[in-house]
């Protein structure tokens, strides 16, 4: 097929509605689903598959997301959409006991095939309760999925694999991304493995990893430091848990030198787990430490100008990057001080 | 005095109480279910009205506990295994946490939750959670995180007294470990860590239950000839990175301790932190011991496969010993 | 007093000052839709339609009581006398803001005016509003915590938690929640947002525990005086919480995601003259609007018309003044993002750190 330039919002319908289409078992449950939800990701699907498909739900989170778990080990594959990923924080019980481990626990005998979209990111003034990315928390759940896309390509792509999936998968996808356009396949080779990662831009001075909004900014940090005569490379993580280190740790072994850039508060986030990974498998490749550019740790402030300032922008990407080719090499260092 | 752990939290509960009549206990499971659950009895006894056994409704009685924290209490909400503060979590991470930030700095939410969590022996995938490093990508909380039964008593003082939410967390299996209490009350402040051993060769930065593994690894390697310092943060938010930082400027070697799954783990922060901030002291990568990224299996066979254990922080140890890089 | 007056109703002096302040909530919610036409504002939630269940319940309120409210709370905090200067700074995001801007629309507070903090997650405020009445029944203060909600609220679990709570503690708490979906059912399908319960009537939800509950008019502001000061003496008395469905029909603006003015402003002509009032939506102004039955009533109880004119002329004024105000207020300095996270300085610098900032 060919591609066709699409906004990221609607490339999760049309990715939704494949799935529907080609599976009877697939079921979307949500809040206000029948009308599209508040972004109009689903706007649509119920006149075509019916409302006993496509189902409003009560503001139950935790029973929603139980229902949806009990309904996947019954044979049915759902789909549901938290209206904003802060709102994972009522369903967390749901999450984190049940759907990660009914499979693990039974010894194998049950399986989850649950798919779970959120919207998440800061973006127009929403405040400390509709605004966070709190994709560490998931990633840190054994028997979760975590993937993130950064493209409408990638958002069809990834939720696609995420349905199709015999587990658990969380969805995160971010509201300021969700009317950019790009171009976008439909069709089975259009599937995006769920634990790849992708290389954005090759370079070959210094890594940034990034996934979701980030990789944009680190994409525009790419253009920044290229002026300057620095080749960045910029890598899509895309599935945040289970991670594609394989692909990060061969471009850190060839730049040396590594960024995370990530949206989430810095302390405790999956920037450190990148960082970490990082440090123990390539440390004698690093000529500097790993910099970490995240969020500062409070909530997210709701005027705009202080949103702005919390969520890191490309400046201070390329600020990082600087920072990491300014080190002198240690090994470089201690080779000549031995002579 | 020669005290065991779930005496120190029985005497720092006992002080809070005796010393401020705004001091509640919401929930009575502070010693689970273990022999030591005689304490919450004898503070029911001694401090009549003032330990409330709420209804198993995590969602709602914690609200209460920040409800009431706002008017004038000061709560410790037993939200008993830490498995259940999921259901509780809305709670604590989208309302405790935000209150005074969201508020301008107006409102303050002087609440202590406390949970007990790990890996207690059977407790399976749905009684055996680590939640701290959930916690700790979550601003707003603070989190004490004892090992000793010294620093459990002088812990729950300084959660008490804090004007901001703190979530106390126990481990079941350090309850009967002995240890020294001084005679007198003491406030331990938050964010600053103990340095629980001395050593040279390498720094073993461990939390809760960890520590006391941690030092008996410690005295092994010692028999070895390698000198371990072991690090105790004892606050994980804030956490005391100058503490860590500079025993690693020392030893230039890292092994970090902790419970938690390895992915987004505890140990993956000071991890990243060290890796950021003592580049140039490092001589070798840092490893982490942590559980691993599995749901806590029943058998305890497979439990002990999963967990950190002496032997797993030895044979660590003995990796970053063999690890060679020159200073920078 | 005339027997006409129902018992616990409001005194006709009083009718006047009640209109101003329903006035000051429908003008302050006119003017940031308007201004959210021009400015990047964000997505906002606005109380009209409800405005004679909070003024005439809030009024009730004494020093030292608390309530929270929700997304929807601009209408109670401007009932307690917030400044809407502060209000509206605080939506636009300015340091002048009654949270100094960290909180927005959402998460308007002002404990000084019994609003410790405003929560956003449905639900979620109400067992703080439980924990507030224990504190008050423990320390021996008698005061009351109110619960503002709406009727999504009940689809959560952490109502059954937290009425299980006040009911098992008699404590003295009060639910109100604010059905402003009537109407949801007769509405075509899809429209936004509905109420999505089993239970027919949602006060039958607070019975079970054995909390008194009353179904009320919530655009009669006569009824809700006396529900909320039967409610307001049983909690203080000690006889526990009670519980308030007050219905309200919804504001044809906010059948949409975004608020809009469809209907165009409210005139207060409309109460004396309803054969002014334009179609479409001449219905809703004439038979729900709280505002224009306000000024029938305040006509009813002897104020005149040059007189009511005059208060909306002047509630007019004071919010596009502060609209001005707001946007002439200057932005918070990125330095405050790092403030009032711990109210321990050395904890807030040493959780705060400022590394990521760099």
């Amino acid at each position: 097929m060919t591609a066709t330039e699409i906004r990221m919002v609607d490339a999760i319908r049309e990715a939704m509605r494949a799935e529907l289409a080609a599976d009877p078992s697939v079921v979307l449950l949500g809040e206000d689903v029948s009308v599209g939800g508040p972004f109009g990701a689903t706007k649509g699907l119920q006149d075509e598959f019916g409302a006993a498909r496509i189902r409003d739900t009560p503001i139950s989170e935790a029973a929603v997301m139980g229902l949806a778990v009990g309904a996947a080990a019954a044979g049915l594959r759902p789909i549901v959409e938290i209206m904003f990923m802060d709102f994972a924080t009522l369903a967390l019980d749901q999450l984190v006991n049940h759907a990660a481990k009914l499979r693990y626990m039974s010894g194998g005998q049950l399986s989850i095939p649950l798919t779970v979209r959120m919207q998440a990111g800061a973006s127009g003034a929403f405040g400390a309760h509709h605004s966070q990315s709190l994709e560490a928390w998931l990633a840190h759940v054994p028997g979760l999925k975590v993937v993130a896309a950064s493209t409408p390509a990638d958002a069809y792509g990834l939720l696609r694999a995420a349905i199709r999936d015999p587990d658990p998968v969380v969805v995160i996808e971010h509201r300021a991304l969700y009317w950019g356009r790009g171009p976008v396949e439909t069709g089975e080779a259009a599937i995006v493995p769920l634990a790849s990662a992708v290389v954005r831009r090759p370079g070959i001075d210094a890594t940034i990893v990034s996934w979701s909004r980030m990789t944009v900014t680190a994409l525009a940090a790419a253009d920044l430091l290229a002026a300057e005569g620095i080749q960045a490379e910029v890598i899509d993580l895309r599935g945040l848990q289970p991670m594609d280190t394989a692909t990060v740790l061969a471009s850190v072994r060839r730049t040396g030198r590594a960024v995370v850039a990530h949206e989430a508060v810095g302390f405790g986030g999956l920037g450190a787990e990148v960082a970490a990974r990082i440090g123990e498998d390539a440390f004698d490749a690093l000529r500097a430490p790993v910099e970490r550019v995240a969020a500062p740790f409070t909530p997210v402030p709701a005027a705009p100008d202080l949103e702005r300032a919390f969520v890191p922008d490309a400046a201070a990407i390329a600020a990082a990057v600087r920072r990491t080719l300014a080190r002198p090499d240690p090994r470089r260092r201690s080779l000549e001080e031995g002579r | 005095m020669t005290a065991v752990y779930a005496d120190g939290m029985a005497l720092g509960l006992r002080e809070v109480l005796a010393e401020d009549p705004r001091v509640y206990l919401m929930g009575q499971y502070f010693f689970g279910l273990t022999r030591h659950r005689r304490l919450t009895v004898e503070l029911m006894r001694d401090f009549p009205g003032r330990v409330w056994n709420p209804p198993i409704a995590e969602v709602g009685y914690a609200g209460t506990g920040i409800g009431a924290a706002i008017s004038g209490l000061r709560p410790i909400v037993d939200i008993a295994t830490a498995s259940f503060i999921f259901q509780a979590w809305p709670q604590v991470v989208n309302e405790a946490a935000n209150i005074r930030y969201m508020t301008g700095g107006q409102t303050g939410v002087p609440v202590v939750f406390h949970i007990t969590h790990g890996i207690r022996g059977g407790g399976a995938s749905q009684h055996s959670h680590s939640p701290q490093a959930m916690l700790m990508n979550t601003p707003g909380l603070q989190i004490i995180s004892p090992s000793t039964a010294r620093d459990v008593r002088g812990l729950i003082r300084a959660a008490v007294q804090s004007d901001d939410p703190v979530v106390w967390i126990d481990h079941v299996k350090l309850f009967d470990i002995e240890g020294e209490l001084p005679d007198a009350p003491e406030t331990i402040p938050m964010g600053v860590a103990d340095i629980k051993r001395r050593g040279t060769d390498l720094t073993i930065v461990a939390t809760s239950l960890q520590v006391q593994r941690s030092l008996v690894a410690a005295e092994r390697l010692a028999a070895e000839g390698i000198q371990a310092e072991v690090v105790d943060p004892r606050t994980l938010v804030p956490l005391d990175r100058a503490t860590i930082l500079q025993s690693v400027g020392r030893t230039g070697r890292l092994v970090v301790v902790d419970e938690c799954h390895r992915s987004c783990g505890v140990g993956a922060e000071i991890a990243a932190t060290v890796a950021e901030d003592a580049f140039d002291a490092l001589r070798a990568p840092i490893i982490r011991v942590a559980t691993e990224d599995v749901p806590i299996p029943f058998s305890r066979t497979m439990e002990e496969a999963v967990q950190p254990t002496v032997e797993k922080i030895i044979a660590a140890a003995h990796a970053v010993m063999e690890a060679r890089r020159p200073r920078g | 007093m005339p027997s006409t007056v129902p018992s616990g109703a409001l005194p006709a002096p009083q009718r006047l000052p009640q209109l101003r302040t329903m006035l000051r909530i429908r003008r302050f919610e006119e003017a940031l839709i308007d201004l959210a036409q021009a400015h990047d504002v964000g997505h906002f939630h606005v109380y009209i339609g409800q405005e004679a269940t909070g003024v005439p319940a809030l009024a009730l309120l004494e020093d030292g009581d608390v309530a929270y409210s929700t997304h929807r709370n601009h209408g109670h905090l401007l009932a307690r006398g917030v400044d809407p200067n502060a209000m509206l700074a605080e939506i636009l995001g300015r340091a002048t803001g009654t949270n100094g801007g960290k909180g927005g629309t959402l998460h308007l507070a002002s404990p000084a005016h019994g609003f410790p903090t405003t929560s956003a997650s449905v639900g979620g405020p109400l067992p703080i509003a439980v924990g507030s009445a224990f504190a008050f029944r423990e320390l021996g203060r008698d005061r009351v915590s109110v619960a503002l909600f709406g009727d999504g609220a009940l689809e959560e679990g952490a109502w059954h938690e937290a009425a299980n709570i006040a009911a098992l503690r008699q404590l003295p708490v009060v639910f109100l929640c604010e059905n402003n979906s009537v109407g949801a059912v007769t509405q075509q399908a899809g429209d936004y947002p509905s109420s999505t319960l089993a239970v027919g009537t949602l006060a039958d939800l607070a019975r079970p525990f054995g909390i008194p509950a009353a179904v009320i008019d919530g655009s009669d502001s006569d009824a809700v005086h006396a529900a909320m000061s039967d409610a307001l003496v049983r909690a203080r008395s000690g006889d526990g919480p009670s519980f308030i469905e007050a219905r309200t029909v919804r504001w044809p603006g906010n059948q949409g995601i975004w608020a809009e003015l469809v209907t165009g402003r409210v005139q207060v002509h409309y109460g004396w003259d309803a054969a002014t009032i334009p179609d479409p939506h001449r219905a809703w102004f004439a038979e729900h609007d709280p505002v224009v039955r306000a000024v029938r009533e305040a006509l009813a109880a002897g104020a005149g018309r040059d007189a009511i004119a005059a208060i909306d002329a002047d509630a007019t004024r004071e919010m596009a003044a502060a609209v001005a105000f707001a946007l002439a207020s200057p932005w918070p300095d990125a330095d405050e993002a790092f403030a009032n996270l711990y109210a321990d300085p050395r904890v807030n610098a040493l959780a705060t750190g400022r590394r990521a900032a760099k």
